[in-house]
């Protein structure tokens, strides 16, 4: 699904050249949920916006569907974006003036899809995050476990292929995370495929399959010593 | 997608009321006061035959004789433009044009005959017969006058459509008589509503702008009358009982060519005219002038270069109202950006984004547009409320109300177009990075 082989990103200033991601692999089958950790500034926010197309990388080869993204231009990327991709993100990122009908409605819209399937698609998302009674409500009268929901609907909507998310727990509190945490889970169980960016371990460990990335490269987490130092300190904490 | 494009503007329009009235104030300002010196300006330089005015022609020659009070070259076009009564009837008969008129202007006493009424005073044109032919103009009944009527003096008039509504309740009055001056007239003709603007035939006479005159008549008819024309320059003791033959200018000659072309040729012909009476003595500056209808209004400055300069200044005020405009709609766009990042995320294409500001900056303008016509009428109302002889006739006409909106489409195309093209090269994934 989701194929990327010694892909590198440089952010080149005139002084200097700055690797968020070098020599970087991985390989996501369809219907996994994959969780990349790593510390702050490892390169896993890079990572992500590259597997969102929303970024270009400098070197490697990336395949999305079975399609080489490389050459792709912007229109090309963004009909992927719309049609294959769904996002969530840490902050939600909903549109505050719109209500949780349109909020949802924006990526079909994008798609030229006719008012009837829309209302369909939307209504089919919302009920699926348990928040069909909301349609009316703008983001700014939902918690933030509801808006996440939202921001997950609006994901789901188009049927993408791969789902990416963000944090998606990191502007939550503990229960609130719980049931995001569970409904992802539900997603995945119902055939997604899921790449889901976190530093939380805990949130790691329900993930099927880890991917650690430190200074822009992915690493065996047997055999990186900082990462069994965490391990240590929270299974003591 | 232009519906949704539609709603959103909206949506945003009332997400940000106070900048959003702020940029359709602006922008309607600008209009309302562009739109109002374009209009005063279309009004005076406005092309008073526009079917014809191309082959339309009038000459001027220096009518300087030895006798002449002063010299020359210390008072230039002191003639006024005109002609002396000898030259323009010497060049009428010449018969080198496809048709030609002479033209002159009088105060005509008209006095009803209807009892309970009282005389009163109204434009009189005194001319020969080609000036209905030539100038197009439109007759409800009857018709003009012959040479034939000219040479016998003949007592024969033209009214105007609102004279025959005030005289005879807009009934068909050819055959009545009609006293100007004094003098009976048989009305042969009855003009439809007809009042050039400018007045081209009339400069030197009166009102540049008006609702036309009252009366035409045969000029040699109205001269043996003893009108006299409300304008002349004399070089000499002048006899206003024999003008035809006082040293004086106090006519203007109009010609018609077939073609704009001929037109280098009539002035050959002037030139040799000019030579001829050179020789005779008459006349002694060889040089000759011959302008288009609208050279002429250039020449006459009927356009004040004070209104091309309030124009200049309107228009200048309307940019800088478009680069207000551009500056809070950027403002508007960087605030939006992080939402332009989600919709980016979410499958947007760049023109789309493109797309939705530029139909938003199009409702600006659009809604500038009709808050700058009523603008732009509140200025006219004013302009009208003028002492000036224009002051009646500025009214926005269709062809203005159209250029309004135009004005305001393209303002706020112009506007828009920094602001549509900033948010749609907005690099979506620094928007969206995790707070």
């Amino acid at each position: 699904m989701l194929k990327m082989t010694h892909l590198s990103k440089v952010y080149r200033t005139e002084v200097v050249e700055t690797y968020a991601l070098r020599d970087f692999n991985i390989d996501v089958k369809e219907g996994e949920f994959v969780a990349v950790t790593g510390p702050s500034g490892s390169g896993k926010t890079t990572f992500l916006t590259i597997a969102g197309l929303l970024e270009t990388f400098t070197g490697g080869e990336y395949m999305l569907d079975g399609v080489d993204v490389s050459g792709l231009n912007d229109n090309a990327r963004s009909k992927i974006r719309n049609e294959k991709i769904g996002f969530i993100f840490q902050a939600f990122n909903l549109i505050p003036d719109l209500n949780v009908f349109d909020n949802v409605e924006v990526p079909l819209r994008y798609r030229g899809m006719k008012a009837a399937e829309r209302k369909q698609r939307i209504m089919d998302a919302l009920e699926r995050v348990g928040l069909a009674s909301r349609l009316k409500h703008y983001p700014a009268e939902l918690s933030g476990g509801q808006q996440q929901r939202v921001a997950i609907a609006r994901a789901l909507a188009g049927s993408p292929r791969l789902l990416l998310a963000d944090e998606p727990t990191g502007n939550l509190d503990t229960q609130m995370a719980r049931g995001v945490m569970e409904l992802l889970e539900d997603i995945h169980r119902e055939g997604a495929t899921i790449v889901m960016v976190t530093h939380d371990p805990e949130l790691a460990a329900r993930a099927q399959r880890n991917v650690h990335i430190i200074d822009g490269q992915e690493v065996d987490i047997a055999e990186e010593p900082r990462f069994q130092a965490e391990q240590a300190a929270s299974s003591h904490g | 997608m232009f519906f949704y494009y539609l709603q959103l503007a909206v949506r945003s329009f009332r997400r940000n009321r106070v900048l959003t009235v702020l940029m359709v104030l602006t922008l309607g300002l600008g209009i309302g006061a562009s739109i109002t010196t374009l209009t005063v300006l279309k009004l005076l330089s406005g092309d008073p035959l526009p079917t014809r005015s191309a082959r339309l022609f009038t000459p001027v020659i220096n009518p300087w004789a030895a006798d002449s009070e002063g010299a020359v070259e210390q008072m230039p076009r002191w003639w006024g433009d005109m002609m002396s009564y000898t030259d323009a009837m010497s060049l009428l008969h010449a018969r080198k044009a496809k048709r030609q008129a002479v033209t002159t202007l009088t105060k005509a006493r008209i006095a009803p005959t209807k009892p309970g009424t009282y005389p009163f005073f109204g434009g009189g044109v005194l001319t020969t017969p080609d000036f209905f032919a030539m100038f197009d103009v439109p007759f409800a009944y009857g018709g003009g006058w012959s040479a034939q009527d000219g040479e016998n003096r003949a007592r024969v008039v033209v009214i105007s459509s609102a004279l025959n509504n005030r005289l005879f309740a807009g009934r068909d009055s050819v055959g009545k008589m009609l006293r100007v001056n004094d003098h009976e007239y048989r009305i042969i003709g009855v003009l439809k509503p007809w009042a050039p603007q400018p007045r081209f035939y009339a400069l030197n006479f009166g009102d540049t702008y008006g609702d036309g005159d009252a009366v035409y008549l045969p000029l040699q008819s109205a001269r043996a009358n003893h009108m006299l024309p409300t304008n002349y320059s004399c070089w000499g003791p002048a006899n206003t009982a024999h003008m035809e033959t006082s040293p004086c200018a106090w006519v203007n000659l109009w010609v018609e060519f077939e073609h704009a072309a001929d037109a280098r040729a009539y002035k050959q012909f002037l030139k040799h005219y000019v030579q001829q009476q050179m020789a005779l003595g008459r006349l002694h500056q060889p040089r000759v002038w011959l302008y288009s209808l609208t050279g002429f209004l250039d020449r006459e400055q009927v356009v004040p270069s004070d209104l091309r300069l309030q124009t200049n200044l309107a228009f200048g005020f309307l940019l800088i109202c478009i680069v207000n405009t551009v500056g809070l709609l950027l403002a508007k766009c960087l605030w939006r950006s992080r939402e332009i990042g989600v919709r980016r995320a979410m499958g947007a294409m760049r023109r789309m984004i493109f797309a939705q500001y530029m139909v938003e900056s199009a409702i600006v303008g659009i809604t500038g547009g009709v808050l700058g016509l009523v603008f732009a009428e509140l200025g006219l109302l004013a302009i009208r409320h003028q002492p000036a002889s224009y002051a009646h006739l500025a009214h926005l006409d269709p062809s203005m109300f159209a250029a309004t909106f135009a004005v305001a489409l393209v303002a706020s195309l112009i506007a828009g177009l920094l602001p549509a093209w900033r948010a749609c090269v907005v690099v979506p994934a620094p928007q969206l990075k995790s707070i």
